[in-house]
Order: C-alpha cells, then structure tokens, then sequence
C-alpha cells in the first residue's frame, strides 16, 4: 500500500515536473523543473529496488548533464533570445489525444498479433537493476557494440573539439 | 541489524546536530589555527579562550537583515543555500562511523556520494545566477567549472578504490582494508597514487584554498554568494565547513582504513573480550573522530599555507596533469587486481 502511494506521488511530480519544465517561460526554470523530474524518475527506480539504476539517473543526468545545461544557459544572453511563442492550448490537448489514441490502437494490433512482451515480474526487474547484472549484459552479452559505441562517442567528441577550434588545423 | 524507523531517525537526528556543532568548532579551529600560522593569537575574547566566538557569530548572522536584490529570482535565490547545506549534511548518512553504524546502508553507497558531490554543484551556480549580479554570475560559472572539471578526476580515484574492494558498498570498502598486517591493508598503502588524487580534487570539490576560486575575495568581490546576507549567507558558510568536514570523513574512509583502529587484529588477538562488544564501537567511533580530525587539521593548515591558484593553472592542473594520472593509476590498479587475484 504504501509502495502503491509512493509510486502515484513520485508519478504524479514527475510528470508535473515535465509539464512545468515545457510551459515555463524562463529557461532556467525549465531545466529546474526538468532536474525535479529526473529526481522522481530515480525515485521511482527505487520503488523497484533498482538502487544502482536510480544512482546512475542523479549521477549522469541530474549531476553531469543538467549541470552543463544549466552552465550553457547562464552563459547565453537570455534577453537577446527570440519570445517564446504563447503556448496553444487547442494544439496541446490534440497532441495529447491523438497520441493516446494512437497507442490505445497500437496495443490493440500488436496484442492482436501477439507481439507484447511478457510483463516482467517484480523479482525480475529488481535483479536486472543491480549493478552485477547491468555489467555482465554490457560487458560479457554485448561487450563488441559497447566498445564500439564508445569509439563512436570518442569518435564525435574529437570531431566536437575539432569543429569549435577556431583555426583550421 | 535492521532498526524500527524512529531509531534511524533518532539517530540521524543526532548526526546532523553534531555535524551543526563540529562546524562551528571548525570555524573557532580555523580560525585559531591561522591565528597562530600569522603569529597572532586568534580570537580570544568570546568565552574561554574565545570558544564562544563561532556561536555569537551565528547569533549576529541570525539578527542581520535578509536582502533580496530587487531583479534577483527569489525562489531559486533561497533555494540555493539550503541546497548547499542539505547536500552537505546528507553525505553524513552514507558514512560508516563503526562497525554496523551506519545510517543507510546501502550496496551503492561510493555511487551515491559521488552524486551528492555532483548536484552540490546546484547550490552554487544557482546562487550566482539567481543573485542577477555580474559578480556572482562570475564567481558561479567559475566554481562549476572548476567542480566539473574535478569531478571527473575524483571518480576516477574512487573507482580505483572500488576496484581493490571489488564493492561499491563503503562498508565493504572499510572492511576491505582490515587484512594485512597492521597499517598495511589501508588503501593508502595499495593505491598511494589514487589517495593522493582523491585528497587534491577533494580539496578542489570542497572549495578550499588552494582552489578557492569561487570566493577568490580579492578578485571577485566575495563570489557566487556576494548578493548574500543574514543566515543565507551563513548556510553557504555552514556547508562549507560540513562539506569539508565530510570530505575528511570520506577521505578516512576510503583510504585511511575508516573506522578500524591501527593494529585492530593485533588488540583484538590480546583483547578476545572485546570483539562485537561495545566498547570496540567507542574505541572506533573514537578512532574515525581523531583520523577526520587530522584531514580537517590538513584542510586548514593547507588553507593558510598554499596561495591560491590562477584559473588557467588550475585548469591546466586539472585537465592535463590530474586526469590522465587518475586514467593510468586506474589501468594500473585494474591489472594489478587482475594478476593478483
């Protein structure tokens, strides 16, 4: 019971969180909300007992990337940014009908066709969440597109350093 | 041992009020120890030998008017001291005080430290952009910088740790440090290159001189938290001394072999009446107290010794010399742990 209502509250800020950091006109507002909703998100990895999932989610988003975002925005004159267009309400609620509409469809051809996975049961999620796991998939089960996904980022940072150089070298 | 809920907040409760006193302690004692290092003698007029200075301090900042500037955004303005403070105390749960005191346990506890060090980096940008001063914007970007580029070197140090612990957990990680004879298991002495990487950059995450560049008060007028008055200013004044407080309690318990007293087999070998019982808990608490001590001692004496760095040699010192270092030390120990065992 209690897990059940941790789960609507985290639910409910994450999501509040999200639409908080879309409408909000300030920029640096925006990214605060954003920060908030990946705090429930973690929060809501540690309902299921993925403790390492959720610490990776503040490391990485909330401590590197958001705090990047963040330094970016303080760096950009925000006065000399175009106005941010009204937000239009009629086209919001069709977004979001029409996109419920269209997975309530796709749930019904693909359960149809029986292409759904099997949900997962709870023991199964949380043992897929520890940090022994995680590593025995990445580095043994798919250790060659690992690798070569980082030589691909490596790849795109030399290439980012090599762009922002003023200087042809 | 698991605790009914109240005990752990009991006991959390207890944490923080001592993590509240030890800083002011540490505010009298740095205050004190450069009293000395300048040849003067320090506050003395507060109390007995000026010990009552710190709290009237507080009491001063608690009376003085809080000043919001007129453009500043006041939401993020307040929010960005307690930030800093909340982060700064929360560390506090994750760290071993004894053997089985320890308020959350957890099998990723070294993670989730990092994570507190890496959102601490909130606190002070947030403070510098929302103060809408020049200055504090200033003070800010610099020190996020400076965070950013050490963070990075600091996790390479911690992950050596976890590599020779083979656990996350810093628990495990003390534990770990037990074997060997004597002094000799402490990580210290198996990852001297990482233990020393760990102590610049815990200086450099902590803010403190030599890498005090947020607050460089002869240049920036005072730094990210110069639009600051009253309490706010002093909880950025508290989480820098809790901050640094924690580092020493880190820096003991990942290098300096936490909570175990030097030679613990050899008295526990003389003294069988004294395993699981609670006076070895009072001698370890006792222990990890005397070893943070120290690092704290070293934090202040480093302060008013070492001048402070430029921006581009602490850029240089970061980028060029520490990481690549924190790289080799940590192929060095991966091959080590792989021959070895």
């Amino acid at each position: 019971m209690a897990a059940q209502i941790l789960f609507f509250v985290l639910a409910t800020v994450a999501i509040a969180g999200a639409l908080g950091m879309l409408v909000s006109r300030n920029p640096v507002n925006s990214a605060l909300w954003l920060i908030l909703n990946l705090f429930c998100v973690a929060g809501l990895y540690l309902t299921l007992n993925a403790t390492f999932i959720a610490v990776i989610q503040v490391l990485v988003y909330a401590g590197a990337i958001m705090v990047l975002f963040l330094f970016v925005i303080m760096l950009l004159n925000l006065a000399a940014l175009p106005d941010v267009r009204r937000f239009e309400w009629r086209k919001g609620v069709a977004y979001v009908l029409s996109m419920g509409l269209l997975s309530m469809l796709s749930f019904v051809v693909a359960s149809s066709l029986g292409v759904l996975p099997e949900p997962q049961s709870l023991q199964a999620a949380a043992d897929s969440g520890t940090a022994n796991t995680l590593a025995k998939s990445l580095f043994v089960e798919f250790a060659l597109p690992f690798e070569m996904i980082g030589i691909l980022l490596l790849a795109a940072t030399i290439g980012a350093v090599m762009l922002s150089k003023r200087k042809p070298v | 041992m698991e605790l009914a809920w109240y005990w752990t907040a009991l006991i959390a409760f207890v944490i923080v009020q001592f993590l509240l006193i030890s800083a002011s302690v540490l505010v009298y004692a740095e205050r004190k120890v450069s009293g000395y290092m300048q040849n003067r003698p320090g506050p003395n007029r507060v109390g007995p030998f000026g010990f009552l200075q710190p709290f009237a301090d507080v009491v001063k900042l608690v009376f003085k008017e809080n000043i919001v500037p007129v453009l500043a955004n006041p939401f993020v303005h307040s929010l960005a001291p307690m930030l800093m403070v909340v982060i700064a105390m929360g560390a506090g749960a994750l760290i071993p005080f004894a053997h089985n005191v320890v308020i959350a346990d957890m099998d990723v506890s070294v993670l989730v430290l990092l994570a507190l060090t890496s959102i601490s980096v909130y606190g002070v940008t947030l403070a510098g952009w929302s103060s809408n001063s020049k200055y504090s914007l200033l003070g800010g970007l610099r020190s996020s910088a400076q965070m950013i580029s050490y963070e990075l070197s600091m996790g390479l140090a911690v992950l050596s740790v976890v590599l020779i612990a083979g656990s996350l957990s810093l628990t495990e990680i003390v534990e770990d440090q037990a074997g060997g004879w004597g002094l000799l298991g402490w990580n210290i002495f198996r990852n001297p290159i990482g233990a020393i990487l760990f102590i610049v950059t815990a200086f450099a995450e902590t803010n403190r001189a030599p890498f005090d560049l947020p607050e460089a008060e002869q240049e920036l007028v005072g730094g990210y938290h110069t639009e600051y008055s009253g309490m706010k200013f002093g909880m950025f004044f508290l989480a820098e001394y809790v901050n640094f407080f924690i580092a020493s309690f880190v820096i003991v318990t990942l290098f300096f072999g936490g909570y175990m007293l030097p030679f613990e087999s050899v008295l526990l070998g003389a003294f069988p009446a004294l395993v699981d019982s609670l006076w070895l808990t009072v001698l370890q608490l006792g222990t990890i107290l005397v070893k943070a001590g120290f690092f704290a001692f070293v934090f202040i004496w480093v302060r008013w010794t070492l001048p402070r760095f430029k921006y581009t040699q602490l850029m240089t010192l970061g980028w060029k010399y520490l990481l690549p270092i924190a790289l080799a030390n940590m192929l060095l120990v991966a091959l080590g742990v792989a021959l070895l065992s």
